[in-house]
C-alpha cells in the first residue's frame, strides 16, 4: 500500500540562514509584527509503499537522510501529512 | 606525460577552461563523461565549475551519485589528486571526499568578481607550489559559496593544516574566511574560486598557475618522495 509522507527539511540550529533572517526583516515592513525565529526550508511529498505507515515513514526518513538532505548542514523529518509537526 | 581527467556533468560549464589551462600548463588533458566508472590512466582528476545536473535539490547533491563518483572516490582513497572547482567543490562535501557544505552566500547574491586570497597551507596538491602567506587574486562566480561546517571539523581542519585558502575580505559568509580546504592527506582539494580563470595576466590575472601547475606537478612529486621514501 502508498502512504503519503511530508518530508520537511530545514536548517540545523546554530547554521546561518540568510534566506529566512531576510524573511524575518522584510516581515515588520509588510505590518506583521512578533514574528521572530523565521527559518526557510523545504517540505517534499511522497507517496511511499510499504506494509505500514511506521515503515513507510522509515523509509522516507533513510531516504531523506541520504538524498533529500545534507545531514553536515541540514535536519529532515518524516511525517504524515495528517499529523501536524 | 602526465595526463590529467576533466570530469563531465549535466550540467558542468567550465569543463573547457579547466582544459585550456591544462593544455597551457603542457600536460595531457582528457574529458571524462559521468558514466565513467574507470579512472585508470590519469594522474590527477578535476572536477569543474558549473550546474551539474541542475544543481537540482542542492548543488553537487545528485552528481554526487553520478557513476564516475566511485571511481573519483577509489582514485582518491589510493593517493590520487582530485581537485574540485567551485560547483566541483560542492559536489566533493556532498560526496564525503571534503569536510563541511557549501550554503547560499550571505547577501543571497550571485559573486562574479575577482576576490583577494591568501594561501593558508602549502600542505596540499593544489598549493604545494604556493608559499604560506603569498597573496593571490583569483575570481568567484557562485550563488551558494558560503563554507559552513561544525566546531569540531573546523578545528580539526585548523588543526590538520587542511584550510588551504582563505578570503582576505570574506565576500560571502564562509566561515572562517574559508575559500578552500584539503582532506588529511592534502591530496583532495577544493576551492570556490575559479584558477583556471586566472591563467594570464591579459585577462585579468596569472595568479591561478602557480595553483594548477602545483596540481599537475603533484603526482610526479607524491611519486619522487615515495621513491625517496623507499630508498631510505
Amino acid at each position: 500500500m502508498n502512504y503519503p509522507v511530508i518530508v520537511d527539511v530545514t536548517l540545523r540550529e546554530g547554521i546561518a540562514d540568510p534566506e529566512g533572517a531576510t524573511i524575518e526583516r522584510a516581515l515588520p515592513a509588510l505590518g506583521f509584527t512578533g514574528v521572530t525565529n523565521v527559518r526557510a526550508g523545504k517540505s517534499f511529498r511522497l507517496d511511499v509503499e510499504a506494509s505500514d505507515e511506521e515503515a513507510a515513514l522509515e523509509k522516507a526518513a533513510a531516504l531523506a537522510e541520504r538524498l533529500l538532505s545534507n545531514p553536515v548542514i541540514e535536519n529532515a523529518v518524516a511525517r504524515s501529512p495528517g499529523v501536524p509537526k | 606525460m602526465t595526463r590529467i581527467g576533466v570530469v563531465i556533468f549535466p550540467g558542468s560549464n567550465c569543463e573547457y577552461d579547466a582544459a585550456l589551462a591544462m593544455t597551457q600548463l603542457g600536460v595531457d588533458v582528457d574529458f571524462v563523461w559521468h558514466s565513467v566508472t574507470d579512472l585508470s590512466g590519469f594522474d590527477g582528476i578535476i572536477l569543474p565549475g558549473g550546474f551539474a545536473h541542475g544543481d537540482y535539490l542542492r548543488p553537487g547533491a545528485l552528481a554526487r551519485f553520478s557513476p564516475v563518483m566511485d571511481a573519483v572516490a577509489r582514485f582518491a582513497a589510493e593517493g590520487g589528486s582530485v581537485l574540485g572547482i567551485c560547483n566541483g567543490f560542492q559536489v566533493l562535501t556532498e560526496a564525503g571526499l571534503l569536510p563541511g557544505a557549501l550554503q547560499k552566500n550571505r547577501g543571497l547574491t550571485f559573486i562574479s568578481e575577482p576576490t583577494g586570497l591568501v594561501v593558508e597551507s602549502t600542505n596540499s596538491v593544489l598549493t604545494h607550489l604556493a608559499v604560506r602567506g603569498q597573496e593571490l587574486t583569483i575570481p568567484i562566480n557562485h550563488f551558494s559559496g558560503a563554507y559552513t561546517c561544525d566546531d569540531e571539523t573546523l578545528e580539526a581542519l585548523e588543526g590538520n593544516d587542511q584550510v588551504v585558502l582563505r578570503y582576505r575580505d570574506n565576500p560571502n559568509g564562509s566561515r572562517a574566511d574559508i575559500a578552500g580546504v584539503a582532506n588529511a592527506a592534502g591530496n583532495v582539494v577544493g576551492l570556490m574560486p575559479h584558477p583556471e580563470r586566472a591563467m594570464s595576466t591579459l585577462l585579468g590575472s596569472a595568479d591561478g598557475r602557480v595553483l594548477l601547475a602545483g596540481f599537475v606537478a603533484a603526482p610526479r612529486a607524491l611519486q619522487a618522495s615515495a621513491a625517496n621514501a623507499a630508498a631510505f
